[in-house]
């Protein structure tokens, strides 16, 4: 669905519904608190910024340009090769059968999330905020205005 | 989950959620009355006695209006805007621990719907859904005035997120637990975490007046710029479902506000009383009176800060849109992360050097 509809918005709106079904099979696997960071950072944030750039961009149906026969015929072969990949991924991975007597059900709760993050991942953990850090200071100096510049 | 459970489980939840709407409800007839004394004339007084049934007036007015769609609108964006705000809106009442227990034949019944490991971040969850409400709705309805008051709530409930976020973690800090009913069963005994977070808890209040879109920073239905704001388009119970999304909302982040920062159903004196009673009551009995007497603290203190927000309302007026958003990210994000550090470095340092010194 997000996919095929037509208008932008609708797919921005089945995204967020994809989100959610992704929040849902976190809870499945026992995950709570990513199921709720999913929905704050990616339902909550992310998504309200789409919606908010592809409302201002006030799209309209029929100034869509036709897409020619090569896209698609593009589109459709790059498609399939990522499912064949997905596929291939899937079928070459061993999954453990559930053994209850070594099975932790604390295993996606917080304590244990951060007991793992800060102990044992310690030095990428600092990576990623680093690069994010990076990230941010990059898009802030892109869009500050330079001296005797008006935007408006 | 035996069947025993399951009932009193649905049971707590209807029971929530109908005092939600409840107190929503008369959320409206207080916020007249309250606009009438702070302006010096009486409010409703017309139906029932002090205008009491002024409500229900209302959502009879409300239903039998006519509901029309406007022609270019989205039809199933447009219905659906009001929908998820609402929806939104009664989520978030499920975690909320109203009191502590009941004993009702030997079984433990919480005043909670949902007792949840991660219960503060399910919150900020449906906080951050709240926004949907508005911007499907404001976009649906065709209108450039509702797209700006839609893109005005978006813009300020995302900036104003982060703060509230910010500051809700320097009392994770303290607490070590995500848990609402743990942060509250560790503030027993006059432990509130006011007095440790005073600066975190202005900054938590005065987001949450801009996340419910209440009146310093009701922007996004100002009607002096925006004709009606998001909901220009919209009439009858529709209209009534943005407008009753707000005063739920508001409830809710009153009695998370009671929750965090002023001890939930602690109460001065509450083991004395809880003693007393169970002396002159029984240990079931006593132990249930207690808990009443509790949950009645904790609504005492929730429609404290209704009142707040509605004094509020009726005394400051609006922030222009610029000054909104200098306060948000210029000023309330450096404070909060300040706090952070102030926190972190009390809970290191200075926490063993008092516990040290006070034993």
């Amino acid at each position: 669905m997000v996919v095929v509809s037509r208008n932008p918005i609708h797919s921005v709106l089945y995204l967020i519904l994809t989100f959610f079904t992704l929040s849902g099979h976190y809870i499945l696997l026992n995950a709570q608190f990513l199921a709720a960071v999913n929905i704050i950072v990616y339902a909550g944030a992310i998504m309200v910024l789409f919606l908010f750039v592809i409302m201002f961009l006030n799209m309209k149906q029929d100034q869509e340009e036709a897409k020619t026969n090569l896209t698609k015929i593009a589109a459709t072969i790059v498609g399939g090769t990522v499912f064949v990949i997905l596929f291939g991924a899937y079928r070459k991975t061993a999954i453990e059968p559930f053994n209850p007597q070594t099975y932790d059900s604390q295993i996606g709760m917080i304590e244990s999330l951060g007991h793992m993050l800060f102990r044992d991942y310690l030095l990428p953990f600092e990576l990623a905020s680093i690069l994010l850090l990076v990230a941010m200071v990059g898009a802030v100096l892109l869009g500050k205005r330079e001296i005797g510049e008006r935007h408006f | 989950m035996d069947l025993v459970e399951f009932l009193v489980k649905t049971v707590t939840i209807v029971a929530v959620f109908g005092l939600t709407l409840l107190i929503a409800m008369y959320s409206t007839w207080a916020e007249r009355k309250v606009a009438g004394f702070i302006q010096d004339r009486s409010g409703p007084n017309r139906a029932g006695w002090g205008g009491l049934l002024q409500p229900l007036a209302d959502a009879g007015k409300m239903f039998f209006k006519e509901d029309f769609i406007p022609a270019l609108a989205n039809k199933w964006l447009f219905i659906a805007g009001p929908s998820l705000a609402m929806l939104t809106a009664l989520l978030a009442s499920a975690v909320i621990p109203f009191g502590s227990t009941f004993r009702i034949a030997g079984h433990e019944v919480a005043l909670q719907g949902v007792e949840s490991n991660i219960g503060i971040l399910y919150v900020f969850g449906v906080v951050a859904l709240g926004v949907y409400g508005i911007m499907v709705g404001g976009w649906a309805s065709n209108n450039k005035f509702s797209l700006l008051g839609a893109i005005r709530a978006a813009s300020q409930n995302i900036s104003y997120e982060v703060a509230m976020g910010l500051s809700l973690i320097a009392i994770l800090m303290m607490s070590s637990s995500l848990s609402l009913g743990e942060i509250v069963a560790q503030q027993h005994g006059m432990n509130w975490n006011i007095f440790y977070q005073p600066l975190g808890f202005i900054i938590f209040i005065t987001c949450s007046f801009a996340e419910c879109n209440r009146v310093p920073f009701d922007l996004p239905e100002c009607e002096t710029e925006l004709v009606g704001g998001y909901h220009t388009e919209y009439g009858s119970m529709k209209l009534g479902f943005y407008l009753f999304a707000e005063y739920i909302n508001m409830f809710i982040s009153s009695a998370i506000i009671s929750v965090l920062y002023f001890g939930g159903y602690n109460y001065p004196g509450m083991d004395f009383v809880y003693a007393q009673l169970v002396k002159s009551f029984g240990p079931d009995l006593g132990h249930n009176i207690a808990t009443l007497i509790g949950t009645a603290v904790f609504f005492g203190k929730a429609l404290f800060f209704v009142f707040f927000y509605m004094w509020v309302r009726w005394t400051i007026p609006r922030f222009r849109y610029d000054q909104l958003m200098n306060l948000g990210w210029k000023k309330l994000i450096p404070l909060a992360i300040f706090n952070i550090i102030i926190t972190g470095a009390a809970v290191l340092f200075l926490k063993p050097v008092i516990t040290a010194w006070l034993n």
